[in-house]
This record gives structure tokens, C-alpha cells and sequence, in this order.
């Protein structure tokens, strides 16, 4: 800071709590909400402080779920985002880190073309091809199955493009020295590469594990089967039922729920993902 | 017994040649310095024997093996990089280790030999950091150690020095010089720094625009050059150049209209009126009283280096033409020689210390 007269201190203090509460606020009366009885919220002032239903609410919609959205427990949804999230993140970044270093370290016909091609599709959102990759999907009979759920979202052009920009940083020399050293090119990828992109996977780990997480269309389109519902979509059903109120405690406890994964995933990988972000280990 | 052949070896990439034909044979043990301006194509002909670019042209054998067609890793070679390319997420003993590793070798073999070439550098105490956590020198001897460990039929070097301050660089010298010595090592040194070229080579590769301009030993280069470009470039301060010509009587020298003149048996008697490009040392001059002298400087500059004095000027009928630095003539003087700028300054040749080359080939003629 260039001053550091008390007023300025008092009014970026405050500036910073306006935003913390901002954001904060929603996902408090969020909270709130899931410890009360469905009763408290139907009356329509929400309560600021928490209920005693805690453990109740929250184990029923673990366990239970809602009978009214066709009673698939919470657990089931989340293990289910659980399976698409991992399997989105893991595959774009182990198909990404492979994509990258043909493009980068190897010379073959139509490389460039490749690569464009690549670049070209960052510019078409999922949504924009959902359509026939649905037709794809089902003629596959991949409807209703996690591979359905995830390997459609797996390739990945902003992955392929960063890793890409990684591999251009690290030095040609390193590459020769290992030439040298008689490592192939598999063995380079694996002893010099991988451990050098270790922060970068971990910054790119956390945001598509959030990004399949977060998935909500796709989803929606690709299962019918209860057993294969993913949370976020699942709580879009808790609250469209059909001829009877919503279960809003239920549904507020269903909400925490579903936001503890992506913040577990961030918090325990902080550290790396910070570093990953600003520094570059060379 | 691991001597290096090169022979009428040329590099292009696409249209443009950048090493036109170089042929050399390097003794087991020797140590070859490649020398030359920055982009004369230099590190490409490393590259080459390296195995990590391809030869266009010509065929390059290390221990009497072809090894055009064979990848870096069997050629029985090791390189150290400018910027030492050490693997950054791995200690200093798995650094050295890595190669070893990938072929295969016993575990106990693989300590023993870290652990001696540690020893060979002093690296023992920082085996287990990452490079970054070395400085620049350690870094330089790590890079050294990876090279030595693989004990292999040659060591190639890319500029290796010039990350380093002035005075590490000097004492990284000595080291690699002293290594070489004790390990016998063929070894293919390229630089561009002319002092490190002289200090280090038995032999040195002045190379200029893809040519070798000249091979020979670091005092036959400096004594004797082949050429205009490696009279310039081999010695500090530069050598001075100037147009002259064979006098008429054929037995004498004029410099630039009869301003000095110097009678002696001419190689190149006979010649009488040929045209010269004549090349002179600083540290080939000495002043002495006028009626001696060969030449007459009209000093501008003097830079005392304490044992050393250069001092800079031009001769008297260059000067008016157009005033500049361009026709700038220096000498270097021992430090006990007190002069200043605007004094004149009688000077004389040593003997045998005139450069004759011909203006157009640039070629040399004589050494008188
Ligand atoms: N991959 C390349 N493609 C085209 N030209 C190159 C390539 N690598 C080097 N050159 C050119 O070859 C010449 C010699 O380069 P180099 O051997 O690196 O010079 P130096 O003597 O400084 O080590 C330079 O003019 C450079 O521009
Ligand atoms: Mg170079």
C-alpha cells in the first residue's frame, strides 16, 4: 500500500467485509435453512440463526432422500458426481499432457493443422455440440452409464492449449540433455515432464474437477436411471415437484451437501494450486 | 583410444548453408577449441557431433566409428550446456546418476562412480539439494559431473562458461582445463571468447561465417595468422590494420604514402607496387627516439591498465580524412611508460611482427 493512515485502513477493511458478506450471506441462510423444520421455512420469513434439526435433516437426506423427487438419497447423487467428477478431470488431464507433448516435442505431418484444430474448438462451449453428441452418446448405448456421463466431456482444448504453453517454457536443452542421457522419448516424458508439470496438474485438477462437478446439461439430457443422478442436477428436481411443496429444508441440506466436495478438493490442494498458478518451477 | 574424424562435414537448413565443409581430425586426449563470432555456426557443428542435429553432409566419426546415423546416446558422448540443463526437480546426485540409471547400472556402481566424480568437484556435501539451490558455479560443476560420471569417449562443451561472472569464469577455466588433463578426455570446447579459446585449447578452430578459417595450435594461430578475420579476431586489443604497399625498389615497405618505411629482405621481393593490407600488434610496438622509428602515432586516448597502457591514436596523414575513430591505431605499452593524449609518439615494429595479407582474398602473404 503507498498510505497507511488509519482512515484508508478502515475503509479497505470494510470494502473487504462488504464483499465477504455479500458472499457469504447466501450460503449462511442457506445453512440456516437446512437445520430447521420443513415448517419454519414454509411461513416465509427465514430464520437468521441456526434450528436443532441438523442431524436430522442431514441424515435423511443422506440416507433417505426425497420421497417426493422419486427418493434417490443424497449419498447415491454424490458418489455419483464423485465418479464424473474424477474421471472428467483425471481423463482431460491425462489425454491433454499426452495431446500437448506430441504437438510440442514431436515433428509430424500436419502438426500444425492438429494443433489449430485443437485451439479452434476452445472457441465451442459444450452446449453448442450437445445435440449430436447426445445422438452419438445414445447410438454408443453409453445413455444412463458413467462413461456416458463422462468421456463425452473429456477432451479438452483449454487443457491441451495450457499444457502446451508449459512445455514451450521448459528449455530445449533439457530435452537434449536427456537425449543424451539416453532417455527415449516416453522416458522423458515420465522422469523429466510429469515431475515438472506436477504444479500445473495440480492448478488444472482443481478447476475441472469443479468444472465436472458443476455439470448440470449434460447430465440432465444423458440419464434417465435414478441411480445414475448427479447432485447438482438432482437438486434442480428437488425443487420442480409436482403438485406438493418443496422439501426446502431438505433441499438447503442437499445444497451444503453438494458444495462440500469442491471445497474440500480446493482447500487440500491450496497449496499446490497457488504455486501452480504463479510460479513455474525451473 | 577415442579420436574424433570430421570430414567435409556441411550443415543447411532449408536453402542456407550454415557450415560449409569443415574437416578436421582431433587426437585422443586432445583438447579442440572452437572459436568464432556469435552465429558462425559454431554450436551447430557441436550439435553435429553431438548427434542432435542432423549432418547434411559429410560423415563424422568419434573412435573410428561412423556415427552419422546413430542417436546421441550411442555415441559413447557427454555434453555440458550453456545453461547446464539440469533436471531442476532433481537432486544433484540423481542428476549425475540419470544417465547411468537409464543404462542400466548397478546400483553400487552408480554410487561409487557419483560419489568419485563428487569428490573430483567437491560436490560431496551438496548431493542431496536441487540445482536450485546451488549457485551459479556449483551448477556449472554439477553439469560437469553428469558429463563425467558416463565416462565417455569425448566431452563436448557449449559455451559452458558464459553464464558465470569474470571471475568465476576464470577459475572454472583452470578447473575444466585441470580435469581434462588429469581424465585425458578428448574434448570439443566451443566458445566465443577468445581468451578462454587460447587458455584451453591444444588446438583451436578459428571459425568464421561456416568456414574454419583456420586449425592450428593457440601460438601458431596467434603468431602466424592465415587470415585478415583470424588476425582480428585471435588477440586483445586487436591487431592493428593498415593499407600499404611493396615499394618500388621492391626491397621495402611503404605504409600509407611513405609515412614509415621499413627496409629488409621482402619474401615477396619482385612485387614491386603490389597492393597490402598490413597487420600489426599492439603489444608489437615500441616507442623509441625519432630517428628510429617506423611509425609516428598521434595519441587521443590512453587507458591505464597498470601493468599494461593502451594507447589509442591514428597515424599523422589518416587522421585529416575524416577525423573519426575508424582509422583508430593502438599500442600497448608497459604500465612504467608515462604518455598523453595530444603527445606524438615515435614508435618501432618488433621483428617479425608484421602481417602481410592481400587486401581482396584477405589471405596471408608473409610474416616479416
Ligand atoms: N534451426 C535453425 N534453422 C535455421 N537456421 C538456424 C537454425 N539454428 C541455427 N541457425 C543459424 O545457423 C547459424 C549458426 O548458428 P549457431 O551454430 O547457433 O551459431 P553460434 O556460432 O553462435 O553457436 C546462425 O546464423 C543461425 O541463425
Ligand atoms: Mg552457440
Amino acid at each position: 500500500m503507498v498510505e497507511r493512515r488509519p482512515i484508508t485502513t478502515f475503509i479497505t477493511h470494510a470494502v473487504l467485509l462488504l464483499g465477504v458478506l455479500i458472499l457469504a450471506f447466501p450460503i449462511w441462510v442457506t445453512f440456516v435453512a437446512s437445520t430447521h423444520a420443513p415448517s419454519a421455512l414454509a411461513s416465509g420469513v427465514v430464520p437468521l440463526w441456526p434450528g436443532d434439526l441438523f442431524l436430522e435433516n442431514y441424515s435423511l437426506a443422506l440416507g433417505k432422500g426425497l420421497a417426493a423427487s422419486g427418493g434417490v438419497p443424497v449419498g447415491r447423487m454424490l458418489f455419483n458426481s464423485l465418479i464424473m467428477a474424477l474421471a472428467i478431470a483425471i481423463g482431460k488431464i491425462a489425454i491433454s499432457l499426452i495431446a500437448a507433448y506430441a504437438i510440442v516435442y514431436f515433428r509430424f505431418p500436419f502438426r500444425m493443422l492438429c494443433f489449430w484444430t485443437i485451439f479452434v474448438t476452445l472457441m465451442l462451449p459444450v452446449e453448442v455440440r450437445i445435440l449430436p453428441t447426445f445422438e452419438v452418446v445414445a447410438q454408443l448405448g453409453m445413455l444412463n452409464s458413467y462413461v456416458g456421463l463422462s468421456v463425452p466431456l473429456i477432451a479438452s482444448a483449454t487443457a491441451t492449449f495450457l499444457f502446451r504453453q508449459f512445455f514451450l517454457t521448459v528449455p530445449d536443452e533439457l530435452a537434449e540433455a536427456a537425449r543424451i542421457d539416453g532417455a527415449g522419448p516416453l522416458r522423458f516424458f515420465r522422469d523429466i515432464l510429469l515431475p515438472l508439470s506436477r504444479t500445473n496438474i495440480a492448478a488444472l485438477f482443481v478447476i475441472l474437477f469443479i468444472y465436472g462437478w458443476n455439470q448440470y446439461l449434460w447430465p440432465l439430457l444423458i440419464t434417465t436411471d435414478e441411480s445414475f443422478y448427479t447432485i447438482v442436477m438432482g437438486i434442480q428436481r428437488m425443487v420442480t415437484v409436482a403438485d406438493a411443496e418443496p422439501q426446502w429444508h431438505l433441499v438447503m441440506a442437499t445444497a451444503m451437501l453438494a458444495m462440500l466436495p469442491p471445497v474440500v478438493v480446493v482447500v487440500a490442494m491450496q497449496r499446490l494450486f497457488v504455486k501452480g498458478l504463479v510460479e513455474t518451477e525451473k | 583410444m577415442a579420436e574424433i574424424a570430421l570430414a567435409g562435414v556441411k550443415k543447411r537448413y532449408g536453402e542456407t548453408q550454415v557450415v560449409h565443409g569443415i574437416d578436421v581430425e582431433i587426437a585422443d586426449g586432445e583438447f579442440v577449441v572452437i572459436v568464432g563470432p556469435s552465429g558462425c555456426g559454431k554450436s551447430t557443428l557441436l550439435r553435429m557431433v553431438a548427434g542432435l542435429e542432423e549432418i547434411s553432409e559429410g560423415s563424422i566419426s568419434i573412435a573410428g566409428r561412423v556415427v552419422n546415423d546413430l542417436e546421441p546416446k550411442e555415441r559413447d558422448i557427454a555434453m555440458v550446456f550453456q545453461n547446464y540443463a539440469l533436471y531442476p526437480h532433481m537432486s544433484v546426485f540423481d542428476n549425475m546418476a540419470y544417465g547411468l540409471k537409464i543404462a542400466g547400472t548397478p546400483k553400487a556402481e552408480i554410487e561409487e562412480r557419483v560419489g568419485r566424480a563428487a569428490r573430483m568437484l567437491e560436490l560431496e556435501a551438496l548431493l542431496t539439494r536441487k540445482p536450485r539451490q546451488l549457485s551459479g558455479g556449483q551448477r556449472q560443476r554439477v553439469a560437469m559431473g553428469r558429463a563425467i560420471v558416463r565416462d565417455p569417449a569425448a566431452f563436448l562443451f557449449d559455451e559452458p562458461l558464459s553464464n558465470l561472472d569474470a571471475k568465476l569464469r576464470v577459475q572454472m577455466r583452470l578447473e575444466i582445463k585441470q580435469l581434462q588433463k588429469d581424465l585425458g578426455t578428448t574434448s570439443l570446447y566451443v566458445t566465443h571468447d577468445q581468451v578462454e579459446a587460447m587458455t584451453l585449447a591444444d588446438r583451436l578452430i578459428v571459425m568464421n561465417a561456416g568456414v574454419a578459417e583456420q586449425i592450428a595450435s593457440p601460438m601458431q594461430v596467434y603468431e602466424h595468422p592465415e587470415s585478415v578475420f583470424v588476425a582480428g579476431f585471435i588477440g586483445s586489443p586487436a591487431m592493428n590494420f593498415l593499407p600499404g604497399r611493396v615499394a618500388q625498389d621492391g626491397g621495402s615497405l611503404e605504409i600509407r604514402g611513405g609515412t614509415a618505411r621499413r627496409a629488409e629482405a621482402l619474401a615477396i621481393s619482385g612485387q614491386a607496387g603490389r597492393e597490402l593490407l598490413i597487420g600489426v600488434r599492439p603489444e608489437h610496438l615500441q616507442p623509441v627516439p625519432e630517428t628510429e622509428a617506423d611509425l609516428f602515432l598521434d595519441l587521443r586516448l590512453v587507458e591505464t591498465l597498470g601493468a599494461d597502457t593502451l594507447a589509442h591514436g591514428s597515424l599523422p596523414d589518416t587522421k585529416s580524412t575524416d577525423g573519426a575513430t575508424k582509422d583508430i591505431f593502438t599500442v600497448r605499452l608497459p604500465g612504467s611508460v608515462q604518455v598523453s593524449a595530444g603527445e606524438r609518439l615515435a614508435l618501432r615494429v618488433a621483428p617479425g611482427a608484421l602481417h602481410l595479407f592481400d587486401p581482396d582474398s584477405g589471405h596471408r602473404i608473409a610474416d616479416l
